[in-house]
């Protein structure tokens, strides 16, 4: 615990480690901090149990929009935090950061939306707007960007995210939500969609006709492979078992599939592949996914297990290989892979779930039992009791 | 099967897993049409050479005659040779060899050849064992020799071939070449060392880290770094982080990544160049929220060698050596492997290799 709390208060954004300005907050209790009441679902504590939940939002600023949630994508970072994976969590803890609703009010400055527009809210909703990060359009990498959930935003007060009514964000962070994506299995691209997407571009693995590995098939995975194949890579996913290789290779479209617990034909493998998008999120060995890779291949991390990986260093240099992390994207970027997907028709595969059926949705996430994001159908079951 | 060989040569070669160079006499072959033969002067000891004469990495072939950072002059070119004459300097250094058939080969990567052929205690083309420079002579393929610069010493000049290009190399190919960029150097050694004066000649503002203040004036006054961090002092650690475009490691012993990853700026790049024998702990979270990697690289192509040593002519860079004559070796290796020597060890190959007796 210690370790990992040592290693985000050396990483995290300040925002997460305000806890003076928390405990001025805290003062006031979550329904009363703010003007507007709220509704939604919160854990309270690392059980991870979500129940219904009062709060309250600032009233729509003359740079915000106000969006009236329809459906909130449930993302395996919402589970890590409301069960304290990552030992940062600020109970009590609204999730949720793939938001896709109606903006119900825009505030006067605000040019980019109008009232009715669909628009969708993602993994960050504040920055600080100045730095060189943000002015290069990145955003997701600024020292003062807040999430949109678990965090401090830019008013001192704590964030709550998409599992509840409605959600007030500065336009810079609202997205406009392509006409021909729905509104459903689009939402998890504003989490998953980005994590894969952005790496993608920024470490050059776009190149037509390259090959690409995506290791575990869940939300990040399943993407990962759409967003290769319409890239016009050649994908083949890496799993643990054989059990999803009918859906992988007949329904997701990928090339081949490799089962690593198959040591025939992961030697067969060694030296084939360009790039691999490691989605795992457990710890899990980097040595034969290193092994897959030709010279010059490169690793992306983007699972975020609890503890460090171990990374032996003869393939790395034997090989001119490379591991790289990366985290979401700008909403400059965002914007530009919800416009791609939307061009090629790439949504996530989604169960649907009710409010209520958040806390056995969240076991079933934990066993990895889903095909491959739960989607939370708010506006049709979120109700006050 | 095997080719016959012609030439008597003489040098020192280990026999066992002890390590212990003895006097030991071989042959080389005819030189070939396309192959260059010359007399060493001169012959670095890199760490590899001592982890190979004590079998550390399990594929060691004995006897075993170390050595792949050469400097000598050349005695005769094969009929097809077009690049050297007698009596240039030239040199070799970690690659005798490679299948020049290959991607790897076809990009100019030889290094990266899965069947590069090591300059020393590898299986060549001709089924023979390479031979290293701890020898009175090299025979050696055209395409694998390096011009030496007239104005360079040749002492000084031995061990570039190794400990130079491999920090060159990554320093190059990840654009961590750009004046004014800000490159940390992970341990002052062979490696290190050496790391320092290329990015001090390419531009870079240098910091050295270490592990102990102990080297903090050698660094800054004699070698040209702008800083010197202890990486066992918390608060110049702290003070550091998030300053560096990249860090060359050299260590091969096996320390901690997290606090090399919180030094980078985002899209820092952390190069290992040491190859500690197990695995690292990599904490994933400082990659995936600063956009960074960790990336390996081994010695350099032979194109890449060739312009670092033309580069180390342009702006006078050498090693820092301890010239030791042919019997002080297996000494040099037993202070070699406490660290003890500043920086390179390098063996008068020419006044002092006797012959067997």
């Amino acid at each position: 615990m210690h370790h990992s709390l040592e290693i985000i208060t050396l990483h995290k954004p300040q925002s997460l480690t305000q806890t003076k300005t928390e405990t001025e907050t805290m003062a006031k209790s979550p329904e009363t901090e703010h003007p507007n009441k709220v509704f939604g679902w919160g854990a309270r504590d690392k059980s991870g149990v979500l129940s219904p939940f009062h709060f309250s939002r600032r009233d729509n600023g003359e740079n915000d929009v106000t969006v009236k949630i329809l459906f909130c994508g449930v993302c395996h970072t919402d589970l890590h935090t409301i069960k304290n994976d990552w030992g940062y969590t600020y109970y009590p803890v609204v999730p949720g950061h793939e938001i896709v609703g109606i903006a119900t009010k825009v505030g006067k400055n605000v040019t980019k939306f109008k009232e009715g527009d669909r628009v969708g809210v993602g993994v960050i909703t504040g920055s600080c707007q100045s730095c060189e990060s943000c002015d290069q359009d990145l955003e997701n990498y600024c020292p003062q960007m807040s999430f949109t959930y678990n965090a401090i935003g830019s008013d001192g007060t704590k964030n709550y995210g998409g599992y509840s009514e409605n959600i007030v964000v500065d336009q810079r962070f609202v997205l406009r939500f392509p006409e021909n994506l729905p509104s459903d299995s689009g939402a998890p691209l504003l989490c998953a969609g980005i994590t894969v997407y952005s790496p993608m571009k920024y470490y050059g693995m776009t190149e037509a006709g390259k090959h690409l590995g995506v290791a575990g098939l869940g939300g990040l995975g399943h993407v990962a492979v759409k967003i290769g194949k319409a890239f016009g890579l050649k994908v083949t996913v890496i799993s643990s078992s054989s059990k999803k290789e009918e859906e992988a290779i007949n329904h997701l479209g990928a090339d081949s599939f490799l089962v690593t617990t198959d040591p025939q034909k992961m030697k067969a493998a060694i030296g084939t592949m360009d790039y691999i998008i490691d989605t795992i999120s457990a710890v899990h060995a980097l040595y034969p996914l290193l092994g897959l890779l030709k010279v010059n291949g490169k690793l992306i991390a983007l699972g975020l297990p609890e503890k460090p990986l171990e990374l032996p260093m003869f393939p790395l240099v034997l090989g001119r290989k490379m591991v790289g992390g990366s985290d979401v994207g700008g909403l400059k970027e965002t914007q530009e892979m919800l416009d791609f997907c939307a061009k090629h028709n790439i949504t996530a595969d989604i169960e649907l779930i009710k409010m209520d059926e958040i806390n056995s949705a969240m076991e079933r996430l934990a066993k990895s039992d889903v095909r491959y994001r739960f989607v939370i159908d708010v506006a049709n079951s979120l109700s006050p009791p | 099967m095997g080719k016959v060989l012609e030439k008597e040569a003489f040098g020192l070669a280990a026999k066992d897993e002890s390590g212990i160079l003895s006097p030991f006499s071989f042959s080389r072959r005819e030189t070939g049409e396309k192959d260059v033969r010359f007399k060493v002067l001169f012959c670095g000891i890199c760490h590899t050479d001592l982890s190979m004469a004590k079998n550390e990495w399990g594929f060691t072939t004995y006897p075993l005659v170390p050595g792949h950072e050469i400097v000598g002059v050349v005695t005769e070119v094969g009929a097809k040779v077009t690049k050297f004459n007698v009596g240039d300097k030239v040199g070799v250094g970690y690659m005798a060899g490679s299948c020049r058939s290959c991607d790897s080969c076809s990009d100019g990567e030889e290094n990266y050849c899965p069947k590069m052929v090591l300059t020393s205690g590898a299986k060549d083309f001709d089924d023979t064992m390479t031979h290293g420079g701890y020898s009175d002579h090299m025979v050696c393929a055209e395409d694998f020799i390096i011009r030496i610069p007239d104005n360079l010493p040749l002492d000084g000049a031995a061990p570039l071939l190794c400990a130079g290009v491999t920090v060159y190399s990554p320093m190059k190919y990840h654009g961590l070449d750009k004046p004014g960029m800000h490159i940390g150097v992970v341990g002052l050694g062979g490696l290190g060392h050496v790391a320092v004066k290329f990015a001090k000649a390419m531009g870079t503002k240098v910091t050295v880290i270490s592990t102990s203040e102990r080297k903090r004036d050698e660094a800054v006054n004699r070698l040209g770094a702008d800083a010197f961090l202890v990486s066992r002092d918390p608060k110049q650690m702290e003070d550091a982080m998030g300053t560096m475009d990249g860090i060359i490691d050299t260590v091969s012993a096996t320390h901690p990544l997290l606090p090399l990853l919180g030094l980078l700026k985002n899209k820092g790049k952390l190069v290992m160049v040491g190859a500690p024998a197990e695995p690292l702990e990599l904490p994933v979270m400082p990659l995936i929220f600063g956009r960074k990697m960790v990336v390996g690289s081994m010695v350099g192509s032979i194109k890449e060698t060739q312009e670092m040593v033309d580069l180390a002519g342009k702006h006078n860079v050498t090693a820092d050596i301890e010239l030791i004559s042919a019997d002080y070796v297996n000494t040099a290796m037993e202070r070699l492997a406490k660290g003890d020597v500043k920086y390179r060890f390098v063996i008068d190959v020419a006044n002092t290799m006797k012959p067997t007796p």
